[in-house]
């Protein structure tokens, strides 16, 4: 049976790797008490905390944090017309985060979110596990069968081409869940009881030209690479979906990443994740999405984007242009979201400027 | 093991490349025995083989190998190809395959793997190559399907290859092993997982199983490296077959798993030796990786035999005049396909 690790027996490293790199962004609604249990592995780091729901209530955060906080207001003040990209009442609003970040690296994690233990019973420090597979290559073009061969006591098996082993630059470490696993409702309905105990002492990269769901539970990304391709969608309060924003961050940015050569790493590290949430109420959130998936997985498995798009925010465009084309006969929802898409892209040029800004002084 | 799969239906082929099995057969017999094995002892072995009493088995050696195949053809089956022989001589559905310097590994548990029952799971359950599901293997006890997986595809394909791995000494090529030569592979990963369509992998042959009626043709013995030896580091054939498998697999819709079961691979040989003789191979893989990741396969390739006869095809027109070791890799191909069709038993059309 998963147990998370006590804060006692979480021991801080000697070095907090990537210290000024890197921003944690947390999603909240109700409440960061489970940021005491991560203090040994966070606190050298600066938090984002996206604060959903009621504006007016007080989120307590755990003294000794060195943070931001954005609540629905803030976001309105500093995004004006544009904050109509940023979901409200969903946690999908923590890409505001990412796009106020003035860092090379995020790491996202859902507030019920624990510190996981090993098999041998040590806390496992998610946020270096996830710094390693970040710092480390990717190998997308060819399947090594000994997984990440860049892991310690690993390699590169027999047959591996040579001038495939320098690999690619990784852009995003996707972890997973002890406990709790992240399944759907129709699966959390027949399996009431299941709990992943199963620790895969591996990572690997996912093959180039291949999808797959990402979660925005346990998950790290290299900003610089491929910030702009996380957007999280429209979900929430007015929208007819919900419970598909990393969902969609996920295989926009896998497409995106396929056509510019950069990797995607998955498996350690694990987190507890610690509550499920209510079966029913999910069902409704996610039921347009199963159906809606069957198409949309079919136009991204197909998308191809030209030549010319270069950087990710081309690539983002080019998408949601495709969007736009293919999936709005499907509903009328995916018109606007690609809209959002390209708001999106707009906002994040606009609090991200390239070089100095317009009126000649250096930004 | 499924309680569906009897024990009648598997074969255990084993290529004998060294000659005293006694402590090889001894440490398997737990899990073997209930099994018939087919030894296939190297036609260029001198040795008597000595094999332990008290198992169902066939053993084919040099004369045998003669006999069905002709003198001429039988130096196809030398070193360690010498395992094709034996699939190709099998009636039964499925095989598992372990060089004999392989033994019984333990789980974290401290539990002795069952080498055959795992693999037996991986072929009779079925593979998802269309969609990477994040918590591996969705029909393993304990984990599922993922939030986002689409539910169309969640019955899977038939799986038509099981490739296990290996603790101690790990299927390395001889640089890296010489590089590290204390390198000791100790990490058991807890998973079986499907190798997407399309992406292809080093396939090793030292611990392997499949479905012989649905893919047993693309098994083959065919690219033979000039300087081929009696140690893994001194061969490509069996990466050069995987590639010929997983791409045969791909286009007919069949999948390939990887992961569980790790056997125990016995340290052999010296790595800083082979490296003369694997030279060749690993500047091979230059040409060949990219190669089969061209490689597009007509519909109306709709049988493994088709899919084989047409990767030949296309590795002599593209290939051929790279190296001639390449057009002699395409003739054994095709070679082999008659070989099959006039000795192997028929295969079934592929999802029976």
């Amino acid at each position: 049976m998963a147990e998370p690790a006590t804060a006692t027996q979480a021991a801080a490293p000697a070095v907090a790797l990537l210290k000024d790199e890197l921003d944690i962004v947390i999603p909240t609604i109700r409440n960061l008490d489970f940021l005491e249990m991560w203090r040994p592995f966070f606190q050298p780091y600066h938090l984002i905390i996206v604060q959903d729901g009621d504006p007016s209530k007080t989120i307590k955060v755990p003294e000794g944090f060195d943070y931001e906080l954005y609540n629905r207001n803030d976001i309105n003040r500093i995004l004006g017309p544009k904050s109509s990209c940023i979901s409200f009442k969903d946690s999908a609003c923590r890409c505001f985060g990412y796009m106020v970040s003035k860092k090379k690296y995020i790491f996202t994690i859902d507030d019920d979110c624990f510190v996981a233990k090993d098999p041998s019973g040590k806390a496992i420090n998610a946020l270096e596990q996830h710094i390693k597979n970040l710092l480390s290559p990717s190998t997308p073009f060819f399947f090594n069968t000994l997984y990440d061969p860049f892991r310690e006591g690993a390699d590169f098996v027999r047959g591996y081409p040579f001038s495939l082993r320098e690999g690619v630059p990784t852009a995003a470490s996707h972890g997973l869940w002890l406990n709790i696993p992240d399944y759907d409702a129709p699966t959390q309905l027949v399996k009431p009881l299941e709990r992943n105990t199963r620790y895969v002492d591996a990572v690997l990269t996912i093959p180039k030209g291949t999808l797959f769901p990402m979660c925005g539970m346990n998950l790290a990304f290299n900003r610089e690479l491929i910030g702009p391709a996380m957007y999280f969608g429209l979900m929430g309060d007015g929208q007819p979906i919900g419970r598909y924003d990393d969902m969609w961050a996920g295989w926009c940015t896998k497409v995106i990443c396929d056509h510019l050569g950069l990797g995607v790493k998955t498996g350690l590290p694990y987190i507890f994740h610690s509550k499920a949430s209510n079966p029913f109420v999910n069902l409704r959130k996610e039921y347009k999405g199963i159906y809606w998936q069957e198409e949309i997985i079919p136009f991204f498995q197909q998308a191809v984007l030209p030549k010319d798009c270069t950087t990710v925010p081309k690539c983002y465009i080019e998408l949601a242009k495709q969007v736009k084309e293919k999936l709005s006969k499907v509903d009328p929802y995916f018109d606007k979201l690609a809209d959002a898409m390209v708001t999106w892209i707009e906002a994040w040029d606009e609090l991200n400027p390239i070089g100095p800004v317009p009126n000649g002084k250096a930004a | 093991m499924s309680l569906s799969i009897k024990d009648h239906e598997i074969d255990i082929v084993i290529g004998a490349l060294r000659p005293d099995l006694t402590s090889f057969m001894s440490e398997w017999r737990p899990i073997f025995s209930r099994f018939h094995l087919i030894i296939v002892k190297d036609p260029d072995l001198k040795e008597e083989l000595k094999i332990p009493e008290g198992f169902n088995l066939d053993v084919y050696k040099k004369p045998d190998i003669d006999c069905v195949v002709g003198t001429s053809t039988s130096t196809i089956f030398s070193g360690y190809s010498c395992r094709y022989f034996g699939y190709l001589v099998s009636r039964k559905k499925y095989i598992i395959s372990v060089d004999d310097d392989c033994y019984p590994a333990k789980d974290n548990k401290g539990i002795l793997v069952d080498a055959v029952a795992q693999h037996i799971t991986n072929l009779t359950t079925p593979a998802t190559p269309f969609f990477f599901n994040t918590l591996y293997d969705p029909f393993t006890e304990g984990a599922d399907f993922v939030r986002g997986y689409p539910f169309s595809l969640r019955s899977g394909v038939q799986c038509a290859l099981s490739c296990g791995l290996w603790l101690n000494l790990a299927d390395y090529d001889a640089p890296t092993q010489a590089l590290k030569p204390e390198e000791r592979n100790s990490r058991y990963v807890d998973a079986v997982l499907t190798v997407p369509a399309r992406s292809l992998m080093p396939i090793s042959g030292i611990n392997i199983a499949f479905n012989r009626e649905v893919i047993g043709p693309a098994l083959l013995p065919s690219l033979r490296l000039g300087g081929e030896g009696k140690f893994r580091w001194e061969t490509m054939e069996d990466i050069w077959s995987g590639m010929c498998v997983k791409v045969a697999c791909d286009h007919l819709g069949l999948g390939v798993k990887t992961g569980m079961p790790y056997v125990w691979r016995n340290d052999r040989g010296d790595a800083i030796a082979s490296l003369r003789k694997e030279w060749e191979g690993v500047k091979l893989m230059e040409e060949v990786v990219p190669f089969f990741q061209s490689v597009r396969l007509p519909r109306e390739a709709t049988t493994t035999e088709d899919c084989v006869a047409e990767v030949a095809n296309v590795v002599k027109e593209q290939l051929g005049s790279k190296d001639p070791i390449f057009a002699r890799a395409a003739k054994a191909m095709v070679d082999w396909v008659m070989l099959w069709k006039s000795v192997g038993s028929s295969t079934s059309s592929p999802g029976a």
